[in-house]
């Protein structure tokens, strides 16, 4: 046993975390969506006569449903700017621009988008935009581009929303919204010291200097006591199975014939079992007691796998408390 | 609306926040919360088993660790299971949760913790996956591009410019000075545009923290605590979620809360807001009238130290530290969450009537 010294450096890993969300369309949505794909911007009229754009499914206000549909202008006036000198990922244009409210002719609320245009000075409250067309429309907000402006003398903004049954072939029902969020992952005081003992083929708990329990693998902290583990404790190599499933169904990118077990093995030594896949036996060979040891990957930094190691089973009364 | 008295008296008897710092690297979420966990029961005295329910705030968005929560709770002690619940948004709400527990008399106290680690991340760009997943999140619309819109739509209506906000950024950071905890201490140049009107210096600092309050009830608060901060009042109100149907410049949502609280019942003499960004704090002092004998964020606000999902916890624990020590006796704390002052939580604190 030793005292926890400080890891020699802290360990850190690209993190990617990358999910597409599907989400269904009420219907307001729908025809807004799908106007959009055919380059006609639809509004939702409220109880009170607000045309409410981009629209929603029940009023902001009174909580009623909306389903009165007017089609508004393309041509709007800019009610609020801000000048975005970095685009970052994923947002509407790669070069410097504007995010601004717009409010479309017809319409009583705004919309966000990009504005394109040259710089700040070319910006300003009350602008007159227009939208530009993505030139692939699919049926979401980005089939909008962006904004441009947009100063024409014959310009009249005073033109009303016109009633829309929001109708259209081939109606959009859902969006898939992709997302993607990179981080760089660092694991913390005792983790980095558990997997760097696992570089070396040992595996390192930690001891609650309060009720002596050994965890592995150690997360920094007693769950029971609500403090932070102290002194490293090298348990194993050797452990016992004292629970284990039969796993039938071959899991995505998993490179293992099914069926395999999977068992909780209780390391000689720690005060918890930890999960770890069964070989070099026949799974229906496996039980409770098994006396297994660590198969380690073939770059040596964990354990690939557990063995048999041939001795005698462990009696119950050894891991009945570790179940 | 009148203001909705609660039944029973509890208040914030200890207050502990982390050094807010740019990285956290050498830590993980749960070795960040221990050290508050236990200063606020050392405070107390309390041990981990004597708190009657535990409540906290976080997102696992932030690190981008699933279910990092249930890590962290091993810092209480959580075992055998205790009663607990989590909330995913800042901490304040975990504290309005804990109080709504204490006053239904379910328990008599409550430990109250939050932590935010937005170092492993891009914080700008997380914080777009809160938003309306049809219409604003495909845009990638980042935080600070949104209060710039705000901002702007507060320069146009005249309600501020660009000397009155470098103003609240310098008063913000000199008072950070003087905090312990800050990551920004001391005032500092504004800096270039990150997104116009809004320059670094109107932006809170990208930081790791957390933080933890215990709440009592009654004469237990009295024992726990030469001088409890009485929460006299709290609400929470929201806007309506589409940015182009409020008024950016207002934030009735705030004023809303605050009536409810009690606030404007009686003058306060200090207010910790949660405005991560200038241009906040004047539409949240215009909301909640405050005038120039309201001490406003003598802690430095979230300008001095933003741990998202912890800065609105922290003004509810500024707030009541200073009742503790006797510099305040009635003071307002504001939390918020999502873009542009989305939703807010107001709550008043008072000290009982020194001898």
């Amino acid at each position: 046993m030793t005292a926890a010294a400080p890891p020699p450096e802290a360990l850190r890993a690209p993190l990617v975390v990358e999910f597409p969300f599907t989400r269904s369309l009420g219907p307001v949505q729908s025809a807004f969506l799908t106007g959009l794909r055919e380059r006609t911007v639809l509004g939702a009229r409220t109880e009170a006569g607000e045309v409410l754009v981009p629209p929603v499914e029940y009023d902001p206000v009174t909580a009623a449903e909306l389903r009165e549909l007017v089609e508004v202008g393309v041509t709007g006036t800019v009610t609020t700017w801000a000048w975005n000198p970095e685009p970052r990922r994923g947002q509407p244009l790669a070069t410097p621009f504007a995010w601004v409210l717009v409010r479309l002719d017809g319409a009583d609320t705004a919309l966000l988008h990009a504005l394109d245009a040259p710089g700040p000075e070319a910006v300003r409250t009350g602008l007159r935009v227009r939208i530009r067309w993505a030139a692939e429309r699919s049926g979401a907000i980005t089939d909008i581009a962006c904004f441009e402006p947009y100063e024409y003398e014959n310009d009249d903004p005073a033109t009303g929303p016109q009633p829309h049954d929001g109708e259209f072939g081939n109606p959009v029902t859902g969006i898939v919204a992709p997302a993607r969020l990179d981080y760089t992952y660092s694991p913390g005081r005792a983790q980095t010291r558990y997997l760097h003992a696992l570089a070396g083929r040992r595996t390192v708990g930690e001891r609650c200097p309060s009720c002596a329990k050994v965890y592995v693998p150690p997360r920094g902290a007693c769950p029971t006591c609500g403090v932070a583990t102290t002194d490293q404790v090298e348990v194993g190599p050797r452990g016992t199975v004292t629970t284990y499933c039969i796993v039938n169904i071959k899991a995505k990118n998993l490179d293992i014939e099914v069926p395999y077990v999977y068992a909780h093995i209780a390391l000689d030594g720690a005060g918890l079992a930890l999960h770890g896949r069964i070989g070099g036996i026949p799974y229906d060979e496996v039980r409770m007691g098994l006396r297994v040891e660590p198969v380690w990957s073939e770059d040596g930094r964990y354990p690939d796998h557990y063995r048999p190691t041939g001795e005698p089973d462990a009696d119950y009364d050894t891991y009945k408390e570790l179940l | 609306m009148t203001p909705h008295r609660p039944a029973r008296e509890v208040a914030i008897v200890a207050f502990a926040q982390s050094d807010h710092r740019r990285r956290t690297d050498d830590l993980s979420e749960v070795e960040m919360v221990m050290p508050v966990l236990h200063d606020v029961l050392r405070q107390t005295g309390l041990k981990a088993s004597d708190i009657g329910f535990t409540c906290s705030g976080s997102s696992d968005y932030l690190a981008g660790r699933a279910f990092s929560f249930t890590m962290a709770l091993d810092g209480v002690g959580a075992w055998p299971p205790i009663s607990e619940s989590h909330v995913e948004t800042d901490g304040a709400w975990a504290l309005y949760e804990a109080w709504v527990k204490l006053l239904t008399g379910e328990a008599d106290t409550a430990l109250v913790y939050s932590y935010g680690k937005s170092s492993p991340g891009s914080v700008r760009d997380v914080l777009t996956r809160q938003l309306d997943p049809y219409y604003l999140a495909p845009l990638w619309p980042d935080s600070v591009a949104l209060a710039a819109l705000q901002a702007q739509a507060l320069v146009d209506a005249g309600h501020t410019d660009e000397p009155a906000l470098a103003a609240i950024a310098e008063r913000s950071r000199s008072d950070a000075a003087a905090n312990p905890h800050a990551q920004l201490p001391g005032a500092r140049p504004q800096g270039e545009y990150v997104v116009q009107p809004l320059r670094t210096g109107d932006c809170p600092p990208i930081g790791d923290g957390a933080a933890a309050v215990i709440l009592a009830a009654g004469d237990l608060a009295r024992e726990l605590c030469e001088r409890p901060a009485w929460i006299r009042g709290m609400d929470h109100r929201i806007e309506a979620h589409s940015l182009g149907v409020r008024d950016l410049t207002d934030s009735p949502s705030t004023r809303l809360a605050a009536e409810r609280a009690g606030a404007f019942e009686r003058p306060v003499d200090t207010a910790e807001l949660h405005a991560p960004f200038t241009s906040q704090e004047v539409v949240l002092a215009k909301a909640l009238g405050l005038d120039e004998s309201v001490r406003v964020n003598p802690s430095g606000g979230a300008l001095g130290a933003n741990p998202v999902m912890a800065t609105g916890l922290i003004r509810l624990g500024e707030a009541a530290a200073r009742i503790h020590r006797g510099a305040s006796d009635r003071a307002l704390a504001h939390a918020t969450s999502g873009p542009c002052l989305q939703q807010n939580l107001v709550a008043v604190l008072e000290g009982d009537p020194r001898a």
